[in-house]
Order: C-alpha cells, then structure tokens, then sequence
C-alpha cells in the first residue's frame, strides 16, 4: 500500500551495498510546507529516506517529521514523536503541505509535456492545414473528444465553450493513467485529493453554466404535485452537489487504485511464491499474469479517462440543455419522456 | 474509510486546483483555441469545396443536357427541313405534270377545233369547186351535145327512146 500512497521524494531503486548498507537511488524533491511558523521549505533529503518519524528537522524555529508520507510538526518543547497504542502520534500534528511530492512532480511534467506537445500542434496549423509527425497523432484524438464527448453530450450550439475544459481533463488523466503504469511509480489519478480537485472544477462549471431551466428543474420541478416537489429538490441538490463530483472523484480514484495494487500483487507473487514453486516458476507465473493485467490497465486507463470526460460533458450538457422545445405532451396532457429524461435516467 | 481521509492531502488538493486551473488557462489561450478554429475552419473549407465540387457537377451536367437538347432540336430541324424540301418537291413535279396535262389537252382540243374547221372549209370549197367543175362540164357538154342539128335530135330521139323503155 506504499507505494500507492504519495511521497515527499523520487525513488528510483534501492539495493544493500558491500558494507551491508541500505541504498536509495532516486533524488530529493522540495518540501514546502505551511506550520505554526510561517511558509518553511527544505529539501526532502533532509529526512534521510526516514518515513518513521525518527529524523527531525528543525527549521524556523519548528520541528518537522516524516510519519506514513506525511510531514508533522512537533508541539513546542516536544523532542521526538510519541505514540499511542494504534500508532498515532500523540503530540504532532500534520501541517499543509504544498511540497512538490512524487505526485506534483508527475502534474508538472504532464502539464509541461501537454503544452509542448498541443502548442506545437496549435503552431502547425499556422503554415499547414494537415499537421505532421507528432501532430498527426494528437489531431485525431483532439476531434475524437470534441466529435465523441462534447458535441453529443452538450450539443452543437454550446460544446464550444466547454471543450477547452474538457480536451484539458481528458489528456491530463489520461496521460497520468499511462504515467501510472510505468515503474516510475506515480499514482496521480489514484490520488483522492486530485481526483477530488478534478470532479469539483467540473460540480463548479456545471453549476455555474447552469440556465434556468437547471434550476427550475432542479429546485421546483415541474409536471409533480407541489407537495413533491421539496422533496425532489432535496434529491436533486444532493445529486447534483454530492453524488455526482463524488461518483466521479471516487469511479477515477478507485479504478487507478484497484488497478495499481492489482498490478503490484501479481509483482509480489515474484517473492511471496518464491519459495512453494521456485525462483523460475514464482518468476514466469508473475510476470505472465502481470503482463495481461497491464494490457488492461493500459485500456483502463484510457477508459477512465473517457468515463470522466465523458460525464462531466453530460452534467454540462444536462445543465445547459434547452428545455423549451422539449417534453412534448400527449392527449391527456402527460409528459412524453424524450431522451433528454431517458439519459437522466442512466447516470 | 479512516484511511481514505487520513490519506487525503489538503495541500496536494490546493497545488493539484491551482496546476489544473493553470494548465486549463494555458492550454485554452495557446493549443485548444488555435487548434479548435483550426479545425473547424479546415472542416468548413473541406465542407465547402465539396459543395463547390457537386455545384460544378451539377452544372457539368446542365451543360451536357443543354448540349443534348440542342443537338436533338438540330437535328428535328433537319429532318424537318428534309421533309418539307421533299414535299416541296413531289408538289412541283405534281403540279408540272397536272400544269402540261391541262396545256397539252387544251393544245389537242384547239388543234381538233382547228382541224374540224379546217376540215369544214375544205369540203365547203371543195362542194364549191365540184358544183362549178360540174356546172362547167355540164355546159361543155351541154355545149357539145347541142352543137348540131343532127346530134340534138339524135339525142332526143335517144332520151325518148329511155323513156320508152321504162
């Protein structure tokens, strides 16, 4: 479960040198943190590989530890870390911490490399209108979400608007999907905070690109007895607010998570059956099963990209949906349900 | 679900908005809006050459049926004109053959008037000139007969005797 989990360094390998002493390959990556003193930054070389809480370092005037990947700060007066029975620490405390973890890292090398590589192809337009090389490649993936995911789901008349957010969002986790699966180790997307960050910029641009209808809809739903309808606002705002950004922030972090620890158990079969089928059998069933199981993390990983993109068009499209031409009536004057409602329905 | 939370990093969350945010400025001024109109406008070009391409086929085609209605009123015309020179001219062959049909009988019919009277005036004169051939030997006859004594009265001695014998 480690190494699922975020952390304050690169670590590329470890091995036991001829002394018998235990070393980290990898390099620092900075700590900065938000304590009772201030902004502190320090390299998190500092703590030595320490994730224990036994390496102190003293800046500012405060005292910091690394405990399970996060960083603590020490009471005042405090000298080590101590702990209770289910291994909390009794007198620390964790602070904000804006450090350039593991998971910063892969964000800013993916930000990097999507403007290197979506710049590049914005440029070629300028002198070609069929791009070459890199470009050719991204040109189909660019007009398979506009054409796949934000035309059908938000419409022709306002995708426009929202496909920038959404071209943005699907690269990105797609590319930190793949990211993931490398042995570099970045667990971005399986990351509760960045998934969170992701579902509620989209709960944001929904509520805020939301018509009246929305929230006629929403708040005063028409076509049910007005006794009901209170009741249905609650429903609606809880869908709206909680169950929506939370299936999405949760289908994208636990898929990656699932995925990675899946992937990293059948690695572990290497060692755990080293001993019942042999070092050549352990070896070759590890890596075979390991193998399939990365092809479809590699599909998973474009497919949760997908998903997300997919539905955070849909919450916008259904936010933004023209409703005045819709529900058509029948003889007795009962809603038709159009497929506008059908697709509700589904999600 | 302890673990979840404990694990869920507030900084990460914050560094994670503000990456994101940016990444979405950035990305919308420099690579999706240039790279969008792009594309759409490539599309509506491709869109509209493809128009232009079914617009020139279609008049191709105009030109062609023109052409073909043209070539076929031509060659109506022709044969028309065939037909009517045709006509034209079994009527004048008609119309000569009945016009010297008409001269040559009238011709005929004059030259029979002409040869009746002919005729007419021949047999007149010749009725003429054989009463007075007759009447001129009936003189000189007559003149010979009665030209003596003897032979007036021989001739009434022989007319008795005619008479005498009927």
């Amino acid at each position: 479960m480690h190494h699922i989990k975020d952390s304050h360094d690169f670590h590329l390998f470890s091995y036991t040198n001829s002394e018998g002493e235990r070393k980290h390959v990898g390099f620092p990556l900075p700590v900065i943190v938000w304590s009772s003193n201030g902004l502190v930054t320090f390299m998190s070389s500092q703590f030595h590989h320490d994730d224990n809480g036994e390496v102190i370092v003293e800046r500012n005037g405060s005292k910091f530890v690394k405990l399970h990947s996060k960083i603590y700060e020490l009471e005042p007066g405090a000298i080590s870390v101590n702990f209770d029975e289910s291994q909390h620490a009794t007198n620390a405390h964790k602070v904000l911490d804006f450090s350039i973890t593991k998971s910063v890292f892969g964000i800013l090398l993916v930000g990097l490399f999507m403007l290197w590589a979506f710049s590049s192809l914005a440029r070629q337009y300028k002198n070609k209108s069929v791009p070459t090389g890199f470009g050719r490649v991204l040109e189909p993936l660019v007009i398979y979400v506009r054409d796949e995911i934000a035309k059908p789901n938000i419409g022709e008349k306002k995708y426009r608007q929202f496909t920038g957010y959404l071209l943005t969002v699907f690269f990105f986790i797609w590319i930190l999907n793949l990211l993931g699966l490398t042995p570099f180790g970045f667990n971005v997307t399986g990351q509760l905070a960045v998934t969170a960050a992701l579902a509620i910029l989209t709960l944001i641009i929904y509520t805020f690109s939301g018509n009246k209808d929305y929230w006629m809809h929403m708040l005063w739903m028409p076509g049910v007895p007005v006794l009901i309808r209170p009741v249905t606002a609650i429903i609606e705002l809880a869908g709206a607010f909680l169950i929506k950004p939370f299936s999405l922030l949760v289908r994208l972090f636990a898929n990656i998570s699932a995925g990675h620890i899946v992937v990293m158990s059948l690695i572990a079969i290497m060692f755990t059956l080293k001993d019942s089928l042999g070092v050549a059998g352990a070896t070759g069933l590890s890596l075979i099963l390991s193998f399939f199981i990365t092809l479809i993390e590699v599909l998973v990983a474009f497919l949760q990209a997908y998903i997300f993109t997919m539905l955070s068009a849909l919450f916008i499209g259904m936010a933004v949906a023209e409703h005045d031409h819709e529900h058509h009536h029948d003889a007795e004057g009962h809603d038709v349900p159009d497929a506008e409602d059908v697709r509700a329905d589904f999600i | 679900m302890e673990t979840l939370i404990n694990d869920f990093s507030p900084g990460l969350f914050i560094v994670q908005t503000i990456l994101l945010l940016g990444l979405i400025f950035l990305l919308v001024k420099f690579a999706w809006k240039p790279i969008l109109n792009s594309l759409n406008e490539r599309e509506t070009g491709i869109q509209e050459a493809l128009a232009a391409a079914e617009r020139a086929k279609a008049e191709m085609q105009n030109l062609q049926a023109d052409n073909d209605r043209m070539l076929q009123e031509a060659r109506a015309e022709r044969e028309a004109m065939l037909k009517e020179a045709r006509e034209i001219k079994d009527k004048m062959i008609a119309d000569s053959k009945e016009q010297a049909k008409v001269e040559g009988d009238k011709m005929i019919k004059q030259a029979q008037e002409t040869i009746e009277s002919e005729k007419k005036a021949a047999v007149a004169e010749l009725k003429s000139q054989v009463a007075e051939l007759s009447v001129s030997i009936a003189e000189k006859v007559l003149k010979e007969e009665l030209s003596g004594k003897d032979k007036q009265l021989k001739l009434v001695e022989k007319m008795l005797g005619d008479i005498k014998l009927n």
